[in-house]
């Protein structure tokens, strides 16, 4: 009987469309991938230039963010260098933790302005990795990066931020 | 002979049952139909409690009746009872009652399932209600409940409202299910897809959209769950989520859902226009093509609602101009309703008063919509008083007036009693005027600055938010003439005749049915394979 088939279609695109909701997750990912929107960058990205390629300077800035009541004390060893790009550098960020109680903390980053984000290479870094630290221990990881010589004309500078998380609790899930 | 028809009469007769067992056990789609009008019809009352509340802090700049914590709260519980409480629950009810006397169906297709959709909206309302009484308070995060303002820095009630928003979800889901099965499988011989009344027609593509959104949302909020409870980090950057995906999710079903509310109000106010300028309506199948084109745009327009969260320039002007598109099915409407009443004999009774006020207030409504959907233009108005201006012109005097409408169109067709015409033009009327009152200003304001969704504003804002509260409050005292008109009807009302309207003639089957229609209705399908029956 058609009545039964379709209420049977039905319920299969219901459960379709709540899979798809799921789905937009991923999805979301690939497309913040592909077009560098807000600023996602991916792990760290190994990559050689010829020499012939026109290369340039331009300012890059280091901002470090406390998220929420994180107590750490989080730094670059500068705000910000002037860069040439195709060029490797290296930039310092200490993290010490502040606190009597041993914590993990999470630094997530970014680059504005978010086109220029999959130019700005890191050949190196924490970015996407937990960090244990005792009460009071402190620790100084570089971030090793070059910058793509393609990268538009019309961008003269880059930031790259980095917002530290509390994720202690979360951690002990795991 | 009529010893005959009696017995005949007893066998078939299976007339409602008693008390309240009646309403908890009924599989009756007019039982229904009117249970989940009077449930809208309450949350009505319920929310706009609410709106009087915030109008009332409102009233002066400063803070002075509620805690800014209790102002959110009454701002979030006012958005969500009027979209998922009053307006969707009054269409599917309107939906129930009709769409089974339009079509020549006896019922609805899935009539258990019918009982069930209804029963369990009281239950989703009841959970979110109880929330006030709760430690912590109601959710105070506004009706699109954005992360990670929804998840980390919710209060606990949270979770109260995540399972609510899962119960109303089911409700339609299991509501849309019914509605397509019962249209296409239960039309009477003869009537063709292209000859369905225009009410029927939204409705179905109305619940397409529901079933295409609502578990997407249902996604969202277990997404937010998962977050809250499950260490999940769907919407917490900290574990490399991103709030903005929350965003994303929400509009993907938030968008469509506004056209869920807007869809079978077009399909109500074609009846209305055309029976009261005694003319078929203009161009009907670019009625139909219109509402689909409208509900499919409707998939492709969501980032409109997010153009300031930093989006790539080719992602802007995509959704500035798929959004810009929508203003041409929906053009087609207005001119369509225009070209209908065009050299008519109108007559103006209280549903095409309110029918006319729906064309011209809607399309005010969508006109501020396509001065939102300017991308560069919309860094200003983002999150003021011109939104809020926007969307109240397209769902009170849109949606809401169109329920209206629709409820004193066909009432004397339910009750059997007509409704008091004086009283009803009059309700028009004060609606009219402090529905202008209301939200006219709104836009001033908001193109002057004022924020929503904040308890307290700068002085120059004083003198229109004083004229916006004044029409608030009359327009919320109105409704209750509203309420009055009905139970008058229900109580003391004229008896009205099988047409009802003089225009109704040959504008669809529930007119040849008696006033009020009987318990069951067309249990022997109508004919309409014969062009001479032309109804």
């Amino acid at each position: 009987m058609g009545q039964t088939k379709n209420v049977f279609r039905l319920l299969l695109l219901t459960f379709g469309m709540f899979g798809f909701g799921f789905g937009l997750v991923p999805l979301y990912d690939i497309f913040c991938d592909i077009t560098g929107l807000n600023g996602k960058v991916t792990g760290p990205t190994i990559s050689s230039y010829d020499e012939e390629i026109e290369t340039r300077t331009m300012k890059v800035t280091f901002v470090t963010l406390n998220n929420k009541n994180m107590p750490w004390s989080f730094k670059s060893d500068s705000p910000q260098m002037k860069i040439e790009t195709g060029k490797d550098y290296l930039m310092n960020f200490t993290f010490t933790n502040t606190t009597a109680e041993p914590m993990v903390a999470q630094a997530i980053p970014s680059v504005s302005p978010g086109r220029g984000a999959k130019y700005f290479h890191k050949t190196e870094c924490f970015c996407f990795e937990q960090q244990y630290l005792a009460a009071g221990e402190s620790i100084t990881i570089p971030v090793k990066f070059v910058i793509d010589p393609e990268i538009p004309k019309d961008i003269s500078s880059l930031a790259l931020g980095y917002t530290l998380f509390d994720v202690t609790e979360q951690f002990a899930y795991k | 002979m009529s010893a005959v028809i009696e017995s005949h009469h007893d066998d078939h007769h299976h007339g409602p049952a008693k008390g309240f067992s009646r309403w908890l056990y009924t599989t009756n789609h007019k039982d229904i139909g009117s249970l989940y009008l009077w449930f809208s019809f309450i949350m009505l009352f319920v929310g706009g409690a609410m709106a009087m509340v915030i109008r009332a802090e409102l009233f002066e700049p400063g803070s002075q009746i509620v805690s800014p914590e209790f102002y959110n709260q009454m701002v979030t519980n006012h958005g969500l009872i009027m979209v998922f409480g009053v307006i969707m629950p009054a269409f599917v009810g309107l939906a129930n009652w009709m769409i089974p006397m339009q079509i020549g169906a006896p019922d609805m297709a899935l009539p258990r399932l019918n009982n069930l959709s209804f029963w369990i909206l009281p239950a989703a309302f009841g959970v979110l209600l109880s929330t006030f009484l709760m430690e912590g308070g109601a959710p105070n995060f506004g009706w699109t409940f954005y992360a990670p303002l929804s998840t980390e820095y919710a209060p606990p009630t949270v979770t109260f409202f995540i399972f609510a928003v899962h119960i109303m979800g089911a409700s339609s889901i299991m509501g849309s299910i019914n509605i397509i099965t019962t249209i296409l499988n239960m039309r009477a011989p003869g009537m063709t897809l292209m000859k369905m009344p225009l009410f029927v027609w939204s409705w179905l593509i109305t619940a397409y959209l529901l079933i295409a959104v609502m578990p997407v949302l249902a996604g969202a909020v277990t997404m937010m769950l998962m977050d809250i409870h499950f260490g999940t980090s769907f919407f917490s950057a900290a574990g490399g989520g991103d709030p903005v995906l929350f965003q994303h999710v929400f509009w993907f079903f938030g968008h469509p859902e506004v056209y869920i509310m807007i869809l079978p109000a077009f399909g109500i106010v074609s009846h209305i226009i055309e029976t009261f300028s005694r003319k078929p309506i203009f161009g009907y199948s670019s009625m139909v093509y219109a509402i689909a084109s409208i509900a499919l745009l409707s998939f492709v327009v969501w980032a409109h609602h997010m153009f300031t969260v930093g989006m790539p320039i080719a992602g802007e002007l995509f959704f500035m101009y798929s959004t810009m598109l929508i203003a041409i099915p929906t053009g087609v409407k207005v001119f369509n309703w225009l070209s209908t009443m065009f050299k008519g004999s109108l007559t103006f009774e209280t549903p095409m008063l309110f029918a006319i006020a729906f064309v011209a207030l809607f399309t005010i409504g969508g006109l501020s919509g396509l001065m939102l959907a300017i991308a560069p233009a919309d860094f200003q108005y983002h999150d003021t008083y011109f939104v809020v201006a926007h969307f109240h012109y397209v769902l009170v005097p849109g949606a809401l007036f169109s329920i209206v409408a629709a409820v004193y169109y066909w009432l004397p067709k339910w009750t059997g009693y007509m409704y008091d015409e004086v009283l009803g033009k009059t309700h028009f009327w004060l609606s009219f005027i402090s529905v202008n009152l209301t939200f006219f200003p709104m836009h001033f304001v908001g193109l002057a600055g004022m924020p929503r969704r904040i308890p307290d504003y700068a002085m120059q804002f004083a003198d229109y938010n004083m004229i916006v509260s004044v029409g608030a409050f009359l327009f919320g005292l109105s409704q209750l003439l509203f309420l009055f008109n009905v139970l008058k009807c229900v109580y003391y009302g004229k008896s009205a005749t099988a047409e009802v309207w003089e225009g109704a003639k040959g504008k669809g089957l529930e007119w040849t049915v008696d006033s009020p229609a009987p318990y069951h209705t067309f249990e022997t399908s109508p004919d309409l394979t014969n062009p001479q029956t032309n109804n």
